[in-house]
């Protein structure tokens, strides 16, 4: 992986230097190894604390919406599934792309600090990555865990390794090919009965603090002002406590987004309680698989979509009703 | 000193549960918080930091204030507070930080004029605060003069292998002691001893365990309110209120009317300076820019607050920010980058 930093910060000096791009996002270096922070880089010398590692797994795309606006070029480095998100905010002419130069960089799978957590390791000073494996240094000691293990939840069911958007690209070594194992767990939900199925979600969705991170970092939520936060729209809520919020909010969020996620897994990267969000979407994304022919949103920057296309042998709502989504 | 053999933990909080509610660290759906303790409910001590932090308990995250009920041209105000009367309460494994958070609020909301909402809740609750064993490297309490091996409290607790050890501070901890002494047998002091020396010396290897804070003084509002090093810190910033609600600290609410079949109920829940309408009034939004939102927080935990109270940080080092920002952003940093030259 070190390579590959080594190739993306050239470029990123070449760039700049060269006064092709105005800036460059990336990743800059955090407290630590696992906690690099996204940031733009807008000279050669800004780059000195640039990084690219295992815990770089934050989804740059959407920052392109305020990026891609500002004077001159913006270039960004987009992992696979990231450059699924720039195509669709592309397609959503919610960033210029003729102002973006896409670098397409390699990816082996992002790492999950809270999971090496619970794996029992705390107090963590340093990780090392190893190919498969990976050594982390603790104030209380040293051991070494399965990168399989410690993988992002939406890594460790990675759809695709292929970029669907770049202007170059930085991949040094082969990636893991994906898995296709992303609707097991939509699967195991729909397996359970109705009552089982609420009860899951119930307790899953109690423990939102309604910080609106999924929200925010959600390259398909760009509404310049959100309903829940416009005290005019009559539905602007910030409460957590009744049962009934949180599940109005992230359900009418997963209808809003329908069509239209690409399943990045940012939402269930950053919430702080561990929900699984990216099921809800998944849930939709599979629906609309079944119901319409497969499709996967952010393949293209063009072209119709499922949802705001109509063709006549289009299945009625009430199918869905009927349990022929499945 | 008194100490209570670790396998009997189940039955004291048993005892401790049949005459007062008994709030305890809880996983539940795989997230360890404070939840109100039952048999078979999954108490984790161990966990360093609960995920929101026991302020809940105080400062509810949405709490009723009260409700109206209109009839003709009558208008009727019923008060829906909570009844303290009604049973008292324990918090139990408040960690130093966390309990240092509380004093933070404290002054807030007990300052006149008294929060009576917060006020009679504080008055309800006993704190078993739990003395840290195995800090972790987000965790700075000492910087802001925490000890985490001897938190405060009406009784303070340790716990190792074999036992929990138990400490009364004060009137109410006595009284709670009594209910639990039957379970308990004299002696731990020098094992605590012995656990406290072991945790300094890890306290002491804390990556943040210096951090230079002398920039933050009232005298240099201006001059820190006006860096330039705030725009390239919050760059990443997505305003999302994860940091505020996770923090012990935070202590800012809305206030807003909810229409039900029944009437009209006044609630107040958290909010967040980090939202885009939080500083909204009639002529429209004072803070217009991220930036001018992150700024704000970090100021009043750093400059504000310690400014009207003798000094005091509104920040305990919990660390909660600094693993549960989603872009990595935390208070660290920004002490890091304005605290003062002693910050590498």
């Amino acid at each position: 992986m070190k390579d590959v930093e080594m190739k993306m910060l050239e470029r990123a000096k070449a760039l700049l230097g060269s006064g092709e791009v105005a800036r460059v996002i990336g990743w800059k270096k955090g407290e630590f190894y696992f906690d690099p922070v996204p940031a733009s880089f807008e000279s050669v010398e800004e780059l000195s604390d640039f990084v690219y590692n295992g815990f770089c797994g934050a989804n740059l795309s959407k920052y392109l919406i305020q990026m891609s606006k500002k004077e001159g070029k913006t270039a960004i480095f987009l992992k696979p599934c990231d450059s699924y998100s720039f195509n669709q905010l592309v397609k959503e002419h919610r960033i210029v792309r003729e102002n973006i130069h896409v670098i397409a960089i390699e990816c082996q799978g992002k790492l999950d600090i809270e999971k090496i957590k619970a794996q029992g390791v705390s107090a963590v000073t340093e990780v090392e990555e190893d190919g498969d494996t990976v050594k982390v240094s603790s104030l209380y000691g040293e051991t070494t865990l399965n990168k399989e293990d410690i993988l992002l939840v939406k890594c460790a069911t990675c759809k695709s390794k292929t970029h669907q958007a770049k202007d170059e690209e930085i991949v040094l070594h082969e990636m893991p090919e994906s898995k296709n194992n992303r609707f097991d767990e939509v699967e195991k939900l729909e397996a359970m009965t109705e009552t089982e199925r609420f009860a899951f979600w119930k307790l899953q969705l109690q423990k939102c603090i309604r910080c609106n991170a999924c929200r925010n970092v959600c390259p398909a939520c760009s509404c310049i002002k959100c309903v829940f936060d416009n005290p005019a729209s009559g539905i602007a809520a910030k409460a957590n406590d009744s049962e009934f919020e949180e599940k109005l909010f992230h359900i009418i969020r997963a209808f809003h987004v329908a069509g239209r996620c690409t399943d990045c897994g940012e939402c269930s990267r950053v919430c702080p309680q561990n929900i699984p969000l990216h099921l809800l979407n998944r849930k939709f994304i599979k629906d609309i698989d079944g119901l319409y022919g497969e499709y996967q949103a952010g393949e293209t920057a063009e072209g119709k979509t499922p949802l705001t296309s109509y063709t006549e042998g289009d299945k009625e709502p009430n199918d869905v009703v009927d349990g022929e989504a499945k | 000193m008194l100490k209570i053999a670790k396998e009997r933990l189940n039955e004291l909080y048993a005892k401790i549960a049949e005459s007062m509610g008994l709030f305890i660290p809880i996983k539940k759906a795989g997230e360890v918080n404070y939840h109100v303790w039952g048999e078979g409910k999954e108490v984790s001590l161990e966990t360093l930091k609960t995920v929101k932090s026991p302020k809940n308990a105080f400062f509810p995250a949405s709490e009723n204030l009260m409700k109206f009920k209109t009839e003709g041209k009558n208008l009727e105000i019923i008060d829906v507070r909570w009844d303290k009367s009604e049973k008292p309460f324990v918090i139990f494994g408040v960690k130093a930080c966390d309990y240092k958070a509380i004093e933070v609020l404290d002054k807030v909301f007990l300052a006149d004029p008294v929060d009576t909402y917060y006020q009679s809740r504080r008055e309800a609750f006993t704190i078993v605060t739990l003395a840290c064993s195995k800090p972790e490297e987000s965790c700075f309490c000492n910087a802001f003069g925490v000890d985490a091996t001897a938190p405060k409290g009406d009784v303070t607790t340790w716990l190792d292998e074999k036992y929990l050890y138990w400490q009364p501070n004060t009137e109410k901890g006595e009284a709670l002691t009594q209910i639990v002494a039957d379970m308990a047998e004299q002696g731990g002091e020098a094992e605590v001893a012995a656990q406290q020396a072991a945790t300094q010396a890890i306290m002491e290897k804390l990556p943040f365990a210096s951090l230079d804070l002398s920039r933050f003084q009232p005298e240099n509002l201006n001059e820190l309110f006006d860096d330039p090093a705030w725009e390239e810190m919050s760059e990443a910033c997505l305003g999302c209120g994860t940091c505020t609600f996770v923090c012990p600290t935070c202590q800012c609410f809305d206030i807003r009317d909810f229409k039900t079949h029944e009437g009209v109920i006044r609630y107040r829940c958290w909010d967040s300076c980090m939202y885009s309408d939080f500083t909204l009034m009639a002529h429209g939004n004072s803070r217009t820019t991220q930036m001018q939102r992150f700024r704000q927080r970090f100021m009043h935990k750093l400059v504000y607050y310690p400014s009207q109270n003798d000094g005091l940080y509104s920040c305990v080092g919990c660390g909660r920010c600094v693993n549960k920002c989603p872009q990595r952003l935390n208070i660290v940093k920004v002490i890091k980058t304005l605290g003062g030259k002693d910050n590498d």
